[in-house]
Order: structure tokens, then sequence, then C-alpha cells
């Protein structure tokens, strides 16, 4: 088990470096690289720009330039906004909040349905319900999230008036209800990609367990179908559902980006395109870097969280 | 994957139209329905802006925010009074040809890479598989938003983005198979014959990988036109007066009260064509597949 998790960690590490270059390249291609916002100013001269120039280190090679980036990432000296020259960091974190509220609220709508959807479309394979699902789940990966929020707020907010259109609370009315009447719509939104992507995975896996030897067994016992799907199946079926849920972090928070926007959610996703308008690259760069760490860790946590549940892992 | 359809091996001559795969593929109706959508998808954007009676950049200012099927505005009228319709079909044009050029791009390069590194293997295939995991530690929509606002965008840079950022799945799939086939006897005979590593790869390893790719490609053009869709309505992506499909939604929002047919038009075009190139490209994964006749 050591040794596992020794050697995923290792190669969580090569994964970092990998990415940090690739961010890196993609700062330096920003036209006229990092020293575009001062080229933009009124009045600077060719010599102001060099001397900004030396003091942001950039007369250097490129190498040492990236290894200075990559350190000062690792000490979490991410620079700071263009903005308001509020640390990066500090400007991330403030934001970090609104999208896990709003993709832990996603989760666990998909992960519910999904699984429900799944199990009972496997055990119940080419029923009405089964083809429903199948049908659905492509329909709703072809539907663009953005576009489905428009719907939404057209139907729930603008028609029906049950749901308020956008933010996270009403000014002066903090209560819990109050954030939950605003949390339902994006969550709802964002769930409708991965209950799909959940649903479809579960079903497969699903059918792996049904089919093995240890399932008949059960079966051949004396075990209700019920209790057999309980005891044995959907704990098994489960297991692969951990490195989804890892791998599907990417797709959550582009998803989110899409999401907040639409209903204008204070998250990382809407401080992205914020960000990305202002051209506060610092930001842009830092929320790059930051969800991709955050990806790498969210696989890194879901591996380890398999090898510690299923021993046939940490075996081998 | 047959491996039958290799020069040497026995193949029995029949008309494709009567093969398991064709037949499987027709039986998945889904996907019969994804192809009749996509040919009158494109039919209409071809032909359709010229059997319409307006312009798609003619504006009118007396025809602004016309609800559908006023007079010949069959799709009703933007806030320039420009006709929906022909907007709609113009934009087709361009939506599909960027998914569908990104898609030939992030195959080609996709494919390359898979087959390089599933060929040598060892520490080439390393490295390059790992540099897709990296890529793919980015959500695509942040790595495809931060290159689009630094770069001046214009259909092909866009194209060549998506293309970019989308590769990794068909570099990921290649691999695993060429990995498998590399091992197979016929290989080993081309490597007897002398043949080079270009050769091998390109004209023997390729071809037999081709069935996954297929599948592959075809769901990267349905990836390819949400992506579009996804960054043009950002503001990041097609620039107006073009229209495209995301952009013709960029300003929908604040019109969604007065005006909501401008948000739900153009959003339905985008979810029937990407739902038809994932019905296609699940027919033919089903198709492709020997396997999932055990299922």
């Amino acid at each position: 088990m050591t040794r596992y998790i020794l050697n995923r960690l290792g190669q969580s590490l090569v994964l970092l470096v990998l990415v940090s270059m690739i961010g890196f390249a993609v700062l330096n291609l920003a036209p006229g690289g990092p020293l575009s916002q001062f080229a933009l100013t009124p009045g600077m001269t060719q010599a102001d720009l060099d001397r900004i120039s030396a003091q942001m280190g950039l007369d250097r090679p490129l190498i040492v330039q990236y290894a200075d980036w990559f350190w000062r990432l690792l000490r979490g000296d991410w620079g700071r906004s263009f903005r308001d020259s509020r640390p990066v960091l500090d400007v991330i974190s403030g934001h970090f909040g609104a999208t896990l509220l709003l993709m832990g609220t996603a989760t666990v709508i998909s992960v519910t349905i999904g699984t429900w959807v799944g199990i009972k479309g496997a055990t119940k394979r080419y029923s009405i319900f089964d083809y429903a699902a199948t049908v659905g789940a492509m329909v709703a990966l072809s539907i663009p999230t953005f576009w489905f929020g428009l719907v939404a707020i057209y139907i729930f907010s603008l028609k029906l008036g049950w749901l308020p259109a956008g933010n996270m609370y009403t000014i002066g009315n903090g209560s819990f209800l109050d954030y939950a009447v605003h949390l339902i719509m994006p969550a709802m939104v964002l769930a409708l990609v991965d209950v799909a992507v959940w649903s479809r995975y579960m079903r497969t896996a699903t059918l792996d367990v049904i089919n093995q030897d240890f399932v008949r067994t059960a079966r051949a016992k004396g075990m209700t179908p019920r209790r057999v799907l309980m005891k044995h199946v959907v704990g098994n079926a489960l297991l692969p559902m951990i490195t989804l849920a890892g791998l599907q972090v990417p797709t959550l928070l582009g998803g989110a980006l899409v999401t907040e926007t639409v209903f204008t959610w204070p998250g990382m996703g809407r401080l992205f395109l914020d960000s990305l308008g202002y051209q506060d690259y610092p930001v842009v760069m830092g929320l790059l870097m930051f969800s991709a760490i955050l990806v790498l860790l969210s696989n890194l946590a879901a591996d380890l969280l398999t090898a510690f549940v299923d021993p046939r892992i940490r075996l081998t | 994957m047959s491996v039958s359809s290799t020069p040497g091996a026995i193949s029995v001559k029949s008309a494709w139209w009567n093969s398991r795969t064709f037949r499987r593929f027709v039986r998945h109706r889904l996907a019969a329905l994804g192809v009749v959508m996509v040919i009158i998808l494109t039919l209409a954007c071809i032909i359709g802006p010229y059997l319409l009676p307006y312009n798609d950049l003619y504006i009118d200012l007396r025809a602004r925010f016309s609800p559908p099927l006023t007079g010949y505005h069959f799709l009703g009228t933007d806030p320039l009074g420009r006709d929906l319709a022909a907007r709609l079909l113009m934009a087709g044009r361009i939506s599909m040809l960027v998914g569908f050029a990104a898609m030939v791009l992030s195959t080609l390069i996709g494919a390359t890479i898979g087959v390089v590194a599933g060929y040598y293997g060892g520490r080439i295939g390393t490295v390059l598989m790992r540099f897709v995991d990296a890529v793919l530690s980015f959500p695509s929509i942040f790595l495809l938003l931060a290159l689009a606002a630094f770069i001046k965008p214009s259909p092909i840079m866009i194209t060549v983005i998506i293309a970019i950022t989308s590769w990794m799945e068909v570099a990921r799939i290649v691999e695993a198979e060429v990995r498998s086939l590399r091992e197979r006897d016929f290989i080993m005979a081309a490597r007897m014959l002398g043949l080079s590593n270009r050769w091998i790869m390109f004209r023997e390893l390729l071809p037999n990988a081709m069935g996954p790719i297929i599948v592959a490609a075809t769901l990267t053009v349905a990836r390819a036109i949400l992506l579009e869709a996804y960054v043009s309505f950002l503001g990041y992506g097609i620039q107006p007066p073009l229209p495209s499909w995301g952009n013709m939604l960029n300003g929908a929002q604040q019109y969604l009260q007065s005006a909501p047919w401008l948000a739900i038009i153009p959003g339905v075009a985008i979810t029937l064509a990407v739902t038809s190139f994932n019905f296609i490209g699940d027919g033919l994964r089903d198709a492709l597949d020997a396997r999932s006749d055990l299922n």
C-alpha cells in the first residue's frame, strides 16, 4: 500500500511539472508576452518597457524565468491582480467557496439520480426505461449547458416566477432558505451533463458485476434479487465510480464556468471571465493553474480512495 | 477491431451494404436518424439561404424583434431586424464547418501522437502520454477561453484552438489500439520485410485502428460544435457580423423576457446538430465493436 501511494504521488508530481510547463507556455503566448498590459498605456516608451521588463525579470533566459515562476507557484506566491492589486491566491480563494458549493450540490444531485437510473437500466435491460434513459442521456450530453440555463431561467424565473434568475443570495437576506432557492436552478443545470455521464457508466459497471460468478453464487444460495443487488452488486459497481468522480472534475469545472456566467453566480468561472475581460492575466493564469491542480488532486484522491476501499488494487 | 481487412488475410468479397457492420449500423435507428438529421441540416445550410426572401445581413430597423411567423420572417427577427432564419442557416454553415474542420485537425494531431506513442512505447510513449494527461488536467473551456482571448480570433484560429484542446481523446484511443496491434503477426511480418517505421505506423497500424478513430472523430465533431458555441456565446469565438450559433446566443440573455425566440431557436439548432453527431458516433461504436454483440 505504501508503495502504491508513493508511486501514485510521484506520478502526480511529474504531472504537476508538465502542467506548469503548459501553463507557462500559455502565459508566454499572450500577445507581447506578460508585458502586453503596459504596452497599451499611452505615453509608454520603449525605454520604459525595457525597464519594466528588467524589473519583472523578463530579460532572463526562458528556462530561468520558468524555474523562478514554478518556484513561486509552489510557494503560493502567484503574483498580484492587475485589477485591484490583491494577491492572486486571495482573489481565487474568495471565489472558490461559491464554485465548490455549486459543484458539490450538482455532484450530489447527479450521483443520486445517475446511480439510480444506471442500476435500474442495467437490471431492467432493454426495457422502455432503459431505452429512454439511454436516449435521454445522449440528448442531455448534447444540450449546451448555457442554453439549458437560459431556457430554465425563461421557464422558471420569467414565466412561472418560482425561482430567482441569478446571483447567490438576495442582498439583505442571507438566510439558508434564500441561498437554497438561488442554488437550485444553477445546480440542476450543471448536474444535467453529469447525470447523463454518471448513469451511463453506472449502467455499464452494474452490468459488468451482474454477470460475475459471485453474483450467480449469491443467487444460487437463494438470496432475494433485491438483497443480491444491495449487498453484492451495488457496492462493487460503485468502485469504478470513485475514479469517474475524479475524472469528471474538469468537465464539472468547465460546466461551472458556463453555468456561473448565465446565473451570475460569484464563483471561479465568473471570476475567470471577468478577468479575461479586464485582461487581468495574473488572475487568468492563476485560475488556469488552480483548476489544473484541483483536477490533479481530485484524481489523486480518487485513486487513493479506490486503493483504500478495493484490496485488489493495493496488491498489484 | 477486425484484422480481416488487412492485405493477405482471407476475406470474402461482399457488397458493402451487405456487411455485418452496415446492417448493425442501420439497425441502430438512432444513428440512422442522426445521419438523416445531419443531411437535412447540411442541405438546409447550403441551399436554404438562397431560398429565403431575406439576406442574413439585411438590417430592417422597422422590423426589429418580430416574433416568429411574422410575414416572411419565419423565425422572427433579431434586435437589428435581421431575419433570424437566414442568420440561423448562415450561422450553421460557420458552426458546422468549424466543427468539422476542428475534428479533422484534432484527429490528425491525436492520431499522429497516439500512433507514435503506441508504436515506440518505452520512454517516448510514456513522455507523450504523460503530456496527454497533463493537457487533460486543464478544464478544456478554461484553456480554450484563455487561448482565444490571447490570440486574435478568426474562424481559422478558433478552429485551430478547438483542435488544440480536443485531440487528447483520439490520442489515447489510438495509443491503446496501436499498443495492442503492435505485437500482432502482421506487424512482425512488416518488420521482417524491412519496412520503415513510418510505413508500419501510417500504412499498417493506423488503417487497422481506423474503426475507433472514426468513432472518436464523429464524437469530436459534436464536441467541437459545442465548444465553438461556448466560446462564441461568451464573446471570444466567431466575431459578428459573421453569424455562428454560439454568437447568436451572445446577446440573447438580455432579451429573454421580451424576445425569447432569440435564445431558444439557435440553441435548438445546436442541440439538434450535436445530438445527431452523438447518435451517429454511438451507432458507429456499436457497429464497429465486435464485443457489443456479447452485451
